[in-house]
């Protein structure tokens, strides 16, 4: 084991700071010390997308990127867009339009969405498609899930 | 709960609601097996056979027991366990060559993935960096990974032991071949390959096992609990009493997480060893080489018809790949495509026989479909097929020999009675949705462009299935030989303010479940299905059940739910009677309360006869306190859905690839619970099916080498490959349950491979391409299309054996082909 190296981050709102090693992978760093468990693993090769997060306000995928690389930055997960009492509409709307079955590539899949509708504010369904094309998703069929971002995006999820 | 809904306008059943398991999820607050933690517990890492067939020479785990913070090192001869791993299929008089299966490698390893050791320890990276020290020797095999070169004569063998590759040999049939071969003016014979996928469900496999005490606890990510406690109990030597499973949030399973695999014993097995608690995380690349496959199939079929189109007789010839050794239910797989072998149609001689072939690869078993997606899509290719050598519509030909509406409860010629259908009905309503003469006009149009013609094609699946396992007479060692009953267990608990908690031996894992449950479970108590809690998923919870697996959660739990609530119902008007001084019989629930027929203002809800079961103590003499009733169902008969679908594709021919350009479909899983939550098990299916059709295949190079070993390789869809679906539905209610169901989840990977393929030779047969396999790769395409203009083809790029037109199972062309890319990011 090498020696830790402190790191420093923003994460959803507060600042967190800890000694890691060198390699620890961001996605790690959020699951196993800061207990945030919406970020998933489910591929380790960046394309599935069940890690996605936003870093510095861009939609990245926290297995390919070591929690020292987030030194300084904000980070957003699932938990700190929204909750049970304020969901944010993108995952309202991912409730409303059966988004989601087993859940496990929701909270990338919702984080990629936030981020298309920010920089998209008003995108066809094609553009939703290939926006999300780096997120997988074995049960939706992605139908709904495109359905959502849709409606998310008409009802001006952007704001 | 945060879910307020609305008092319905009508019954909660048949509500399109949106889902109860929702807000957990869309929060990032959903509780999965990774996601639990137990204090002080270790991590563990597998050491992996890179070899194809080896013999162990010597394992060396001195450099990685040095490693700090390592707790143990083990390989399979000091896994002492009490029983090798399961396989639950004993065929009544036929033998079935079976090895024993132990969770680590004894001496010989047999495929690319296979464990040889594991490395427990303290910190998660550094028992990989260890496994990585445990060094061992091989000594080289011959290897043998295409399952009909292992039926060969001087084959390499799997099993020294057996002599032979094949595994076993299984028949289903009636009717008389050799008389419908004489009678057809037509005979039509083609080798269908249906090739070796993985089911893929996002989340890999994960568990957690905590030994203390005496007792076990195993969290893991499994559609079937029960059983795996039972098994677990046996090859640990423990009592089932002292084992407690918990499935809790799992993220999908598509059948892969039915068996029972070897880390969860392994783990098991070191906890108790080691006195401390041991999670095991799959990474993706253990999950393609060590979770098993699906499908592996190659069919060799032969249909005659007369010259009207009526069918005489089909018969199927399946070599089915299962992989080196077996888990729950390999050899059986290939069955359930015998049991659908007669698809919609009424043909009076069939004949159906699969052939199992030990090869030196992971074990196929159950995915989505498991044994009737490769039924459906030999029987609907040979239909397409069939229809153009008879210069026929592929419509009529159907319709000629579909099932009539009025034969329901049909028998078929191999003795299987479906239940109920309208498959008429199905393919008219398919046909309302989807105008076939606009299309034929637009397909020419494309196609004639003076310029930039497009190849554009339509191809249909007119698809059933069996599902709703089982009733145990006909699947249960007295009937087809599985060593288990597959009824389902239910509790309805009514609580004493009026809620209710539901529990389930069923295991969802992303059906909806939660939700349909509590719908059925309100409309009969007079609440709402928020106050409708349903657990499942933990045999510390509730009795023996048995899982999530073959569309039976709703057609077999939820009836077995429905008769509990049933049972709660009918002692609820008993109490609500003595109270009403009414008969019991004339107590109905009516807007909420159970009330004297005629007087609905003077009902008492089910809060207020719950109290009085529960604290005022308010009921007819000598009835028993409480409101709760238990319910152990086995179905009569399975359920057969059914529905029609169609989809056009436009085939690139300058580089052979192939785009969906619309699907359309008809289902028909009886009455609906919840429509939501229908049309989003069919996307999925379909999904599933067009990764097969075009994208996905596990790909063992002919060194046994698995080329397909991460995402990167193995092509899942994305959202950009796939359109948005029209579907629709019709309602034909099952006779076999009490809320009509069928099953829903398998539907839409039944179906679809065959529309994807027809529609793809639809459009480019004008080439002269009258067939084609799966997957629809563009080099495959583009491949047939030159081959078909008399144009030679380049060899294969990469050492991967074979040739363009072969397929899976070692032989397969060149690598997956990749959907749009999948790491945007």
């Amino acid at each position: 084991m090498t020696t830790p190296v402190r790191v420093s981050m923003t994460v959803n709102g507060e600042q967190q700071t800890a000694e890691v090693e060198p390699r620890l992978l961001l996605v790690h760093f959020l699951r196993d010390h800061l207990g945030l468990t919406g970020t998933h693993v489910g591929c380790d090769t960046s394309n599935c997308g069940a890690c996605t997060l936003h870093l510095d306000g861009d939609a990245v995928k926290s297995c390919t990127v070591l929690a020292v690389q987030a030194d300084g930055s904000e980070v957003t997960t699932i938990e700190g867009i929204g909750t049970e009492a304020d969901l944010h509409p993108v995952q309202e709307a991912f409730w409303e339009h059966h988004g989601l079955q087993c859940g496990y590539c929701t909270p990338g899949m919702i984080m990629a969405g936030v981020d298309l509708i920010a920089k998209n504010p008003d995108p066809s369904e094609k553009e939703v498609r290939e926006a999300l094309a780096g997120n997988l998703c074995r049960c939706t069929g992605y139908h709904n899930i495109v359905k959502a971002v849709l409606s998310a995006a008409k009802e001006g999820a952007h704001a | 709960m945060t879910a307020v809904e609305q008092p319905p306008a009508q019954k909660w059943v048949g509500q399109g609601l949106r889902r109860k398991e929702d807000p957990r999820m869309i929060t990032g607050k959903g509780r999965y097996v990774d996601d639990v933690v137990v204090p002080g517990m270790l991590y563990m890492a597998v050491v992996r056979s890179p070899e194809a067939h080896a013999r162990i020479v010597s394992i060396d785990a001195s450099g990685a027991k040095e490693f700090p913070g390592v707790h143990g090192v083990f390989s399979g001869e000091e896994l002492d366990v009490a029983a090798p791993l399961p396989m639950a299929w004993v065929p009544p008089g036929v033998e079935v060559k079976t090895p024993e299966h132990w969770p680590l490698a004894r001496g010989e390893v047999k495929y690319v993935g296979q464990g040889v050791a594991v490395v427990v320890g303290e910190d998660k990276y550094a028992v990989v960096d260890a496994a990585e020290q445990v060094l061992v020797e091989y000594e080289p095999l011959p290897v043998v990974v295409d399952p009909e070169k292992a039926l060969a004569e001087g084959s390499a063998l799997v099993h020294e032991d057996f002599g032979t590759n094949k595994t076993h040999e299984w028949s289903i049939s009636g009717g008389d071949l050799e008389a419908a071969w004489a009678e057809a003016d037509v005979i039509v014979e083609r080798r269908i390959v249906n090739h070796r996928t993985a089911g893929a469900p996002i989340e890999p496999r994960v568990c957690i096992a905590d030994y203390r005490g005496g007792s076990l606890t195993l969290h893991l990510t499994s559609q079937n609990p029960h059983l795996i406690r039972l098994f677990m109990a046996g090859e640990l030597e423990m009592t089932e009493d002292s084992i407690r499973v918990i499935a809790p949030d799992v993220g999908g399973g598509f059948g892969v997480k039915i068996a029972h695999y070897a880390e969860e014993l392994i783990a098991a097995w070191v906890s108790r060893k080691v006195g401390r608690a041991v999670k095991w995380t799959e990474t993706r690349s253990e999950h393609m080489s060590s979770t098993i496959h699906g499908r592996d199939q190659i069919d060799y079929v032969k249909v005659g018809a007369k010259r009207d189109g009526t069918i005489t007789g089909l018969d199927c010839r399946a070599i089915a790949d299962l992989g080196a050794y077996y888990t729950l239910l390999t050899p059986f797989i290939p069955a359930f495509t015998g049991f659908v072998i007669s698809g919609c149609y009424k043909i009076p001689a069939l004949n159906f026989t699969a052939t199992g072939v030990f090869t030196n690869k992971m074990s196929t078993d159950a995915t989505r479909g498991a044994g009737r997606p490769e039924a459906t899509h030999l029987i609907e290719v040979m239909i397409e097929q069939l229809a153009a050598e008879l210069e026929m519509d592929p419509l009529e030909l159907r319709r000629k020999n579909f099932i009539p509406k009025e034969d329901f409860p049909a028998e078929v010629a191999i003795g299987i009675v479906y239940d109920s259908g309208d498959y008429h009905g199905s393919l008219d309503k398919l046909l309302e949705n989807l105008d076939v003469e606009a299309f034929r006009r637009e397909q020419a149009e494309l196609r004639n462009h003076p310029t930039h013609p497009v190849y554009r094609g339509l191809g249909f699946s007119t698809w059933m299935e069996i599902c709703g396992l089982a009733p145990s007479r006909a699947v249960g060692p007295a009937g087809v030989g599985l060593q288990a009953g597959f009824y389902e267990s239910s509790i309805v608990r009514v609580h004493a303010s009026g809620s209710a908690t539901v529990y389930s031996g069923t295991a969802p894992h992303g059906q909806g479940l939660d939700t349909s449950f509590a719908q059925i479970v309100a409309d009969r108590l007079g609440i709402t299905p928020d106050q409708v809690d349903v657990l499942h998923g933990d045999t510390g919870t509730g009795p023996f059940g048995l899982g999530t697996y073959g569309s039976r959660s709703l057609a077999v739990g939820g009836e077995s739910i429905a008769r509990s609530v049933a049972k709660v119902a009918d002692k609820a008007k008993r109490i609500a009677a003595h109270q009403l001084e009414a008969a019991p019989e004339d107590i109905e629930l009516t807007g909420g309360k159970f009330a004297v027929k005629g007087s609905p203002e003077k009902g008492l809800t089910i809060a207020e006869i719950a109290g009085a079961a529960y604290v005022s103590m308010d009921m007819p003499e000598g009835m028993e306190p409480g409101l709760e009733e238990t319910t152990f169902y086995d179905p009569e008969n399975f359920v057969f859905p059914f529905g029609a679908h169609a989809c056009i594709v436009d085939v690139d021919v300058e580089t052979g690839k192939v785009d969906i350009v619309r699907y359309v479909c008809v289902d028909d899983c009886g009455p609906a619970i919840n429509p939501k939550l229908i049309d989003g098990q069919i996307h999925g299916g379909i999904v599933h099916a067009i990764g097969q059709a075009l994208y996905e295949r596990i790909h063992y190079d002919d060194d046994g080498q698995l080329v397909t070993g991460t995402f990167v390789d193995y092509a899942l869809p994305s959202a950009a490959d796939v359109p948005s679906f029209e579907t629709d539905r019709t309602e034909t209610p099952s006779p076999v349950n009490s809320l009509g169901v069928k099953g829903v989840g398998e539907a839409g990977t039944i179906a679809a491979s065959p529309a994807i393929l027809n529609a793809v030779i639809d459009a480019v047969r004008p080439l002269g391409v009258s067939f084609l396999n799966m997957p629809l790769s563009p080099q495959h395409v583009w491949s047939q299309i030159q081959l078909a203009a008399g144009r030679d083809v380049p060899a294969d790029p990469g050492k991967q054996g074979g040739s363009w037109g072969e397929h899976g199972s070692g032989s397969a062309g060149s690598g997956p082909t990749s959907p749009s890319e999948g790491g945007g990011l």
